[in-house]
């Protein structure tokens, strides 16, 4: 008997937005109580700041580049590498239940598994392993699958148009009748993607992501070991939390964010020292990511809006935590209390007003590159708490699980396993993350690199059609924490800059086998 | 390459993802595996240039035109062309992704029945 894996992932979650990391607007006890006897993680970053790329590093342990899910509408091929796959020939069983989104959702087709297994009634499929053998899909022997509304044809959206026909009125409706994402305002302020949704709480997707977690562990025999991925779709946009839970955080009482200047004018002087599609985006003029409304823009946006949807971000946070703690009760009547790891994380922030800004983009800051991360290791190993400051990313977490496991790391992973302290980050070499940018869509071809370190955030923008290949910015996080003053052309931080630029570079040429790139079949 | 195309009931075996077809006239309507069903009109189908073309008039288009073209480029070897125009963008991506496939299927058919 091994120890058991309870990965919990949200969507879209700020750092920010957890209290053991400071924040203030949600309250989030059981992530609190379980960074108290684990690991808390300061600076995490993803290897991309949009959903399908970042998932698949999770499963994979390698970044973009390697995986070749590239960018959003890019389907993680199938015989890809899956660390849920060396799980289950250890003998684990395999669950994933909420979102995954290794495959596009707007699949009007039917090319892709996940949005079929609901409608096949099966649990999972065969499918080509990495290895050449065939086997449950991905590596997982069952999937349930939720995302952020009603529409589709995933596990979620078929049972409430099937049971609950009546409260799918009250959810969002995320992409207009040109199928782009909806810029139509709700809630108290006319946001942007916000709703006020009658739904009961109970047939909310959070819930539904906890109550089918409970279900499947509650068929597992006791002396089973297990790998659970609960990815819950909130607090992703749409902000359409149940309407009864509202009340919790309300918002004309939220504060403003700390990098929301209130003034037009000062906002548009930060955005100004950025690189260029940071203030086109601001005035309308680009949309280069396919998730922010193509017809919203973001300088029409007010202070109270910013207000509302912290609050409703924060309502789904809550939701979320609670929805954690009955999973960890279940664990705990199961006898489970002292044999599970439990990791959290997410996949990538959200700007959440930060610089006038919303939603998320090729847009390399702290509001989308720095995620809550959060290790329990199982009980039994008697852990120390602890606080890890040293910079350290999403593509570690295959090799983690897989070292909890007690498996050796597969050739494939390019992630080592996450240290437990920052002596141990420093004696391994944690010292600086890459998150990586490509898109090419409508038109718009953007390409980022970017590099953390403890000390500095730098961005380099390759040539494409928004940029020329010479621009990037810089950041000194201990000067400038909020990242408004970009020092890229500063001549007192041409040494730092040359340092990263060759990070950047290491990374570009390290060496290991490459995927072929993906094809774009879908915007998301 | 042209007899993989050119009659209008046969994309079912070519293009991944449509199930079933019905052809009535000019008429034809395409059933996905998702279950969704989508009128078009066949255009012209033309043997002498090797050319078919549909429209697909389904609302949810705003326009859309496919047009497929076989083009002799050797003894034994043809180019298969299949563009579309479509609006609205996010149609038109999600039609190009399907049609990728399809190249790839009649591609194999074709190859297929050469051996």
């Amino acid at each position: 008997m091994g120890r058991r894996i309870l990965f919990i992932t949200t969507d879209q979650q700020r750092y920010d937005t957890v209290g053991a990391n400071g924040g203030t607007l949600s309250r989030t006890p059981v992530l609190d109580g379980l960074a108290a006897e684990g690991v808390r993680y300061e600076r995490c970053q993803p290897t991309s700041v949009v959903c399908m790329p970042s998932r698949s590093s999770m499963l994979t342990g390698q970044f973009p580049t390697t995986h070749g899910a590239w960018m959003n509408g890019v389907p993680l091929a199938i015989d890809a590498p899956s660390v849920a796959e060396n799980l289950h020939d250890a003998g684990y069983a395999t669950a994933l239940i909420g979102k995954a989104h290794f495959e596009p959702f707007m699949d009007p087709f039917g090319l892709y598994a996940e949005n079929a297994l609901a409608n096949l009634g099966i649990p999972t499929i065969e499918q080509d392993w990495f290895d050449g053998r065939r086997g449950v899909h991905r590596g997982f022997d069952h999937l349930e699958f939720a995302t952020h509304g009603v529409m589709g044809s995933l596990h979620y959206a078929k049972w409430m148009n099937e049971e609950h026909r009546d409260a799918i009125r009250g959810f969002y409706q995320v992409v207009d009748r040109d199928l782009n994402v909806n810029a139509a305002g709700g809630g108290d302020t006319s946001a942007p993607q916000v709703k006020f949704n009658a739904v009961p709480r109970e047939l909310y997707h959070t819930d539904w992501v906890a109550d089918r977690t409970i279900s499947w562990l509650d068929q597992q025999p006791a002396d089973k070991d297990w790998f659970c991925w609960m990815s819950f779709p909130d607090p992703h946009h749409p902000w359409d939390p149940p309407q009864s839970e509202i009340g919790r955080v309300p918002w004309r009482d939220v504060p403003l964010p700390a990098n929301y200047p209130e003034r037009a004018s000062d906002r548009e002087a930060i955005l100004d020292e950025k690189a260029r599609h940071w203030r086109a985006w601001y005035d309308g003029r680009v949309v280069s990511n396919y998730e922010a409304p193509a017809k919203w823009v973001p300088a029409t946006m007010s202070a109270d809006q910013v207000r509302e949807v912290n609050a409703l971000n924060a309502v789904e946070v809550e939701l979320v935590d609670e929805a954690i703690g009955r999973v960890l009760k279940a664990v705990h009547a199961k006898g489970w209390a002292d044999d599970v790891d439990v990791i959290f994380t997410t996949d990538h922030g959200e700007l959440q007003g930060d610089f006038g800004l919303l939603f998320k983009g090729p847009y390399h800051v702290d509001a989308l590159m720095r995620l809550p991360l959060i290790w329990r290791p199982a009980r039994s190993t008697k852990p120390e708490p602890s606080v890890v400051r040293a910079p350290v990313s999403l593509v570690s977490l295959a090799a983690t699980f897989l070292e909890v496991a007690g498996q050796p790391a597969p050739s494939w992973v390019e992630g080592q396993s996450l240290p437990t302290t920052d002596d141990e980050a420093h004696a391994r070499t944690f010292d600086a993350t890459v998150t990586e940018w490509d898109s090419s869509l409508f038109g718009h071809d953007v390409h980022v690199r970017t590099v953390v370190t403890d000390a500095h955030l730098y961005t380099e923008y390759g040539a494409g059609t928004l940029h020329d290949g010479s621009e990037g910015e810089l950041y000194d996080l201990a000067d400038d924490p909020l990242q408004r003053h970009n020092r890229f052309d500063d001549p007192e931080m041409a040494s730092v800059r040359s340092t990263l630029s060759e990070r950047l570079h290491a990374h570009e040429h390290r060496p290991g086998e490459r995927a072929v790139p993906g094809v774009v079949m879908a915007p998301v | 390459m042209w007899n993989v195309v050119c009659r209008p009931e046969s994309i079912p075996t070519w293009f991944p993802g449509i199930v079933s077809c019905t052809v009535d006239g000019n008429v034809r309507v395409i059933t996905t595996a998702t279950g969704l069903d989508m009128p078009e009109e066949i255009l012209t189908i033309d043997p002498h240039i090797r050319k078919f073309a549909y429209r697909i008039t389904a609302p949810l288009y705003k326009f859309h035109l496919g047009e497929i073209d076989v083009i002799e480029i050797g003894v034994n070897d043809s180019l298969c062309v299949y563009s579309t125009t479509a609006l609205p963008d996010t149609l038109a991506l999600l039609i190009a992704g399907g049609t990728i496939g399809a190249l790839d299927q009649i591609q194999r058919i074709a190859e297929g029945a050469r051996v």
